[in-house]
C-alpha cells in the first residue's frame, strides 16, 4: 500500500452525549516525583516537564520531597483565601445573572493556582495576571469592595470605567494591569523581570496564561527572551484543558506537554497537579528560589479543571461531556486542602461551615457597600468627561476640545 | 556646536540620556556590540555596559513586550525597530498594550517607551525596506508620532521623546540620514555638513512635540509636510519660482494645529506632501482639518502629493517617489486656480 502525507485534526476526548475520558492525563503518584536542587541545569531536569509533581494523596496526606511542611495556619490562610475566591465568584456570578454587571468570569475549580502561586511568592514580587486570577487579588489583600466596583464600573472603579468587569490593576499591590488580549502579559512580565535583574533588585516576576493562548506568539517571545537573558521570572501556563469550546489539542498539548515548552527553549519546565494546593506552593516556592538565586526562569504548567463556563458569555453544555468535571481525576482543590487539614487533625466540618457562612456574610456586606458607590443602571455614576483623561499624561488640545463637545451633546 | 549627520545626531542624544538618566536603556537587534545597520547606536554599549545596551533576538513582539515591562518597573527603554516595515510583529503589543496602558490603569502604570524606526525609501530598499507607516499609528489613542527631516531636531526630538512620560513612536526618514535629499537621485549627494541644520549642539537640548517649523516663509502657498518631503518641497517650489511657506510638521501626534491654519489662512492656498501611500494617509486627516477651519479663506481646492497606493517597487522607485515634479504638478494646481 502507498504511504501518504496525512492531516491530523485534534479531536475533544468527549463531546456532548459522549462518556467523559481523561485518560490522556498523564498522572504520577502523590510523593513519586523527585524535587531537584534549585540550580540544576534545565537540561538535566527534563523529567519534571513529563512527569506530574503532586503531595497530596488520595486520603488527604501529604507525601514525598515536595511537601512543603506549611504550618497549619498557612493551611488554613491558604484555604480562606480559596474559599473566599468562590465565595465571591459565586455571588458575581449571579450578579451579573441579576443584571447588575455586564459580565463575569469565575475561576471555579482553579483556586489553588492562584492562592497556592501567590502565598509562596514575596509581597514585592511583580504579577502579570490574566483574567482568571482573581485569586491572587485575594491572596494579595486587595479588598473585595476594590474587585466589586471595578465590575460595576462605578464611581469608586479603579479603571475609572474604562475596562470591562475583572480586567483589574493594584500599583500598590504590585498587581499589573490585566488586558482583554490574551498572552500579552507573559512577555511583558519578562521586561520586568530583566529590568529588575538590570537593576540588581531580588524581585521576580510572575505570569498566568491559559493553555489556550500559550498558542500566540507572545507565549513563544516570552520564553525566548527569559531564556536568552535568564530573567528572574516564573511564567505560569494554566492547563485548564478547555480555552473557551477548543480543548487543549488546538494549542498542541496532545503532542507534548505544555511544561515540556520550558526545556525546548532551555527554561526548566515542571507539570504539576494545580489542584493540589501544597504541590502548586511547593513548586511556586522552588522556581521563585531559582529566579531569586540567579539560576533562571521557570515554566510551570498547572494541570487543572475548568469546572465553570468560560464566562457568563459562554455555554459549556453546547460543547463537551455535561458530567466532565465529575470525572477529572484531579478532583477540587478546595476539598483536597481540607481534607487534608481534617486529616492533620486540624480542620473540620463545623469550622469549615463557619468559614463559610463567615465569608458568605463579607462578600455580602462587601456587595451592600460596593452598590451604595453606584451600579451601571442605579445610584451615583462616574462622570464621563473621566474618558478623555490618562490618554496621555497631560490632556492635548485636540482631547479638551473633543471633550467639550461631549460635554455639549450631552446638554 | 559640531558638524553632525542624523545618524550621529540621533546617536548623540541616546548617549547623553544614556549618560544623564541611569533608567534609560537602549534595545534591538544589532544595536549593541555592531551599533546598529545603519550605525546609529556606534560606541554606546562599549561605553555603557551590556546591561544598559542589549542585543536582542530577532522578535520585534518580543522587544516592544520586554520594553514595556520594563518601563513599568521604572526604565525609561529606546528600542530600536530595524526597519519601519519590521514593524508589524509588534504592532499588537504597540497599539492594544504600549498605548492604552496608562488608560486602561486610569493612570497607576505608565510605559514611557521610544521606539525608534528607520523609514520611508530612497535607498533601493524595495517594497520590505522602504515604507512610512507612520499614519497607521497616528490612528492610535496614546502614541506620539515623530518624524524629524534634520540633525538639529532629530537630537533635540529624541530627547524630548526619552524623556517624555508617554510613549513615542520616532520615525527616522533613513533617506536623510546622511544628507538633505532634495528627491533628485541623479544630482551628487549633498552632505549635513554643507546644511544649517548640520551644526548640532554637542550638549542637551530639546525640540518640543508638537510644535511645527516654518522652514521657510512665503505669501504664495502654503506645503504642509514632514521628513524626506521638506527638502523635496523646497526644491519644487523654488524651481517653480514660489513664494511657498514650507512647514515641517515634525510631530504628527500632538499636531501643530495652530501652524498649518495660521500659514493657510495667509497664503489661501495649500499642499500636502508626505511620501507614504496616500488613500488613508496621514495627509488626508492633514488636509480634512485644514478644509474644517481654514475653508472660507481658501481660493483652490487642496492638493495631495504622496506616494502611490502600491507597494515600494524596488525597480521602480523614482517613479514611485513622489519627487518634485509630483509637487510642481501640485503647486501649479494650487496656485494657478482661478
Amino acid at each position: 500500500m502507498k504511504s501518504r502525507s496525512r492531516l491530523h485534526v485534534p479531536r475533544a476526548p468527549a463531546r456532548p452525549g459522549e462518556a467523559p475520558d481523561f485518560s490522556y492525563v498523564h498522572l504520577s503518584p502523590a510523593g513519586a516525583v523527585s524535587r531537584p536542587d534549585i540550580n540544576a541545569r534545565a537540561r538535566d531536569i527534563g523529567f519534571l516537564s513529563t512527569e506530574l509533581v503532586r503531595v497530596l494523596d488520595e486520603g488527604g496526606m501529604a507525601l514525598g520531597p515536595w511537601h512543603p511542611h506549611l504550618d497549619s495556619a498557612d493551611l488554613q490562610i491558604g484555604l480562606r483565601h480559596m474559599m473566599l475566591t468562590r465565595i465571591f465568584d459565586d455571588r458575581m456570578q449571579r450578579t451579573q445573572r441579576a443584571g447588575k454587571i455586564s459580565f463575569y468570569i469565575r475561576s471555579l475549580g482553579e483556586e489553588a493556582v492562584s492562592v497556592a502561586q501567590c502565598m509562596a511568592l514575596r509581597p514585592g514580587d511583580m504579577l502579570f495576571p490574566s483574567y482568571r486570577n482573581q485569586g491572587l487579588q485575594i491572596a494579595r489583600g486587595i479588598p473585595l469592595v476594590d474587585l466589586m466596583n471595578q465590575t460595576l464600573s462605578n464611581t469608586r472603579d479603579m479603571c475609572k470605567g474604562r475596562q470591562l468587569p475583572v480586567m483589574y490593576h493594584s500599583k500598590a499591590g504590585n498587581i499589573f494591569s490585566i488586558s482583554g488580549n490574551l498572552a500579552t502579559q507573559f512577555p511583558q512580565a519578562v521586561g520586568w523581570a530583566m529590568a529588575a535583574a538590570i537593576k540588581g533588585e531580588d524581585h521576580l516576576a510572575a505570569s498566568w496564561i491559559g493553555e489556550g493562548s500559550s498558542a500566540e506568539a507572545d507565549f513563544h517571545h516570552a520564553l525566548l527572551f527569559a531564556s536568552v537573558y535568564q530573567a528572574p521570572a516564573i511564567l505560569n501556563v494554566v492547563n485548564n484543558q478547555w480555552a473557551i469550546s477548543t480543548f487543549q489539542g488546538y494549542a498542541g498539548g496532545e503532542q507534548r506537554s505544555f511544561a515540556a515548552r520550558g526545556p525546548g527553549y532551555g527554561i526548566a519546565g515542571i507539570r504539576v497537579d494545580g489542584n493540589d494546593f501544597l504541590a502548586v506552593y511547593a513548586v511556586t516556592q522552588w522556581a521563585a528560589e531559582r529566579a531569586r538565586t540567579g539560576a533562571g526562569p521557570t515554566l510551570i504548567e498547572l494541570v487543572t479543571y475548568r469546572a465553570a463556563a468560560h464566562s457568563t458569555s459562554d455555554d459549556p453544555a453546547r460543547y463537551r461531556a455535561k458530567d466532565d468535571q465529575e470525572h477529572w481525576p484531579l478532583g477540587d482543590p478546595i476539598d483536597r486542602l481540607k481534607q487534608h487539614l481534617i486529616a492533620l487533625g486540624e480542620w473540620s466540618e463545623e469550622r469549615h461551615q463557619a468559614l463559610a457562612a463567615e465569608l458568605d456574610a463579607l462578600v455580602v456586606a462587601s456587595w451592600k457597600e460596593a452598590v451604595s458607590f453606584g451600579t451601571m443602571s442605579e445610584g451615583p455614576r462616574l462622570n464621563a468627561d473621566l474618558m478623555f483623561d490618562d490618554v496621555f499624561k497631560e490632556m492635548p488640545q485636540s482631547l479638551e476640545r473633543q471633550r467639550a463637545l461631549m460635554r455639549a451633546e450631552r446638554g | 556646536m559640531a558638524n553632525m549627520n542624523m545618524i550621529q545626531a540621533l546617536n548623540s542624544a541616546m548617549d547623553i540620556m544614556l549618560g544623564k538618566d541611569p533608567s534609560v536603556v537602549l534595545m534591538g537587534e544589532d544595536i549593541g556590540y555592531f551599533g546598529g545597520v545603519f550605525r546609529t547606536t556606534e560606541g554606546l554599549q562599549r561605553k555603557y555596559g551590556e546591561h544598559r545596551v542589549l542585543d536582542t533576538p530577532i522578535a520585534e513582539g518580543g522587544i516592544v513586550a520586554a520594553a514595556i515591562g520594563m518601563s513599568v518597573n521604572g526604565l525609561r527603554p529606546v528600542a530600536e525597530i530595524q526597519f519601519a516595515d519590521y514593524i508589524y510583529p509588534g504592532f499588537d503589543q504597540i497599539v492594544s498594550e504600549l498605548a492604552r496602558i496608562r488608560y486602561r490603569s486610569a493612570g497607576e502604570f505608565f510605559a514611557p517607551v521610544t521606539i525608534r524606526t528607520p523609514c520611508g525609501g530612497g535607498i533601493r530598499g524595495g517594497q520590505t525596506h522602504s515604507q512610512s507607516p507612520e499614519g497607521i499609528f497616528t490612528h492610535v489613542s496614546g502614541l506620539k508620532v515623530v518624524m524629524p527631516s534634520n540633525p538639529y531636531d532629530a537630537k533635540g526630538l529624541l530627547i524630548t521623546s526619552i524623556e517624555d512620560d508617554d510613549p513615542v513612536v520616532f520615525f527616522e526618514p533613513k533617506r536623510l540620514y546622511n544628507g538633505p535629499f532634495d528627491g533628485d537621485p541623479n544630482k551628487p549627494a549633498v552632505p549635513w555638513s554643507t546644511h544649517p541644520k548640520g551644526q548640532v549642539p554637542e550638549g542637551h537640548y530639546t525640540v518640543p512635540l508638537g510644535k511645527a517649523e516654518i522652514v521657510r516663509g512665503g505669501a504664495d502657498v502654503t506645503v504642509i509636510t514632514y521628513g524626506t518631503m521638506v527638502f523635496v518641497a523646497l526644491a519644487a517650489a523654488a524651481a517653480l519660482g514660489l513664494d511657498a511657506e514650507i512647514i515641517d510638521l515634525r510631530s504628527l501626534v500632538p499636531l501643530d494645529v495652530d501652524t498649518m491654519c495660521t500659514s493657510v489662512r495667509k497664503t489661501g492656498r495649500c499642499v500636502v506632501a508626505h511620501e507614504a501611500t496616500r488613500f488613508s494617509g496621514f495627509g488626508a486627516e492633514i488636509l480634512s482639518v485644514v478644509q474644517e477651519e481654514c475653508f472660507w479663506d481658501l481660493e483652490a481646492p487642496i492638493q495631495r502629493v504622496a506616494g502611490w497606493d502600491t507597494p515600494y517597487p524596488h525597480a521602480f522607485e523614482w517613479e514611485y517617489f513622489p519627487g518634485q515634479a509630483r509637487v510642481a504638478t501640485a503647486l501649479k494646481a494650487v496656485t494657478e486656480a482661478q
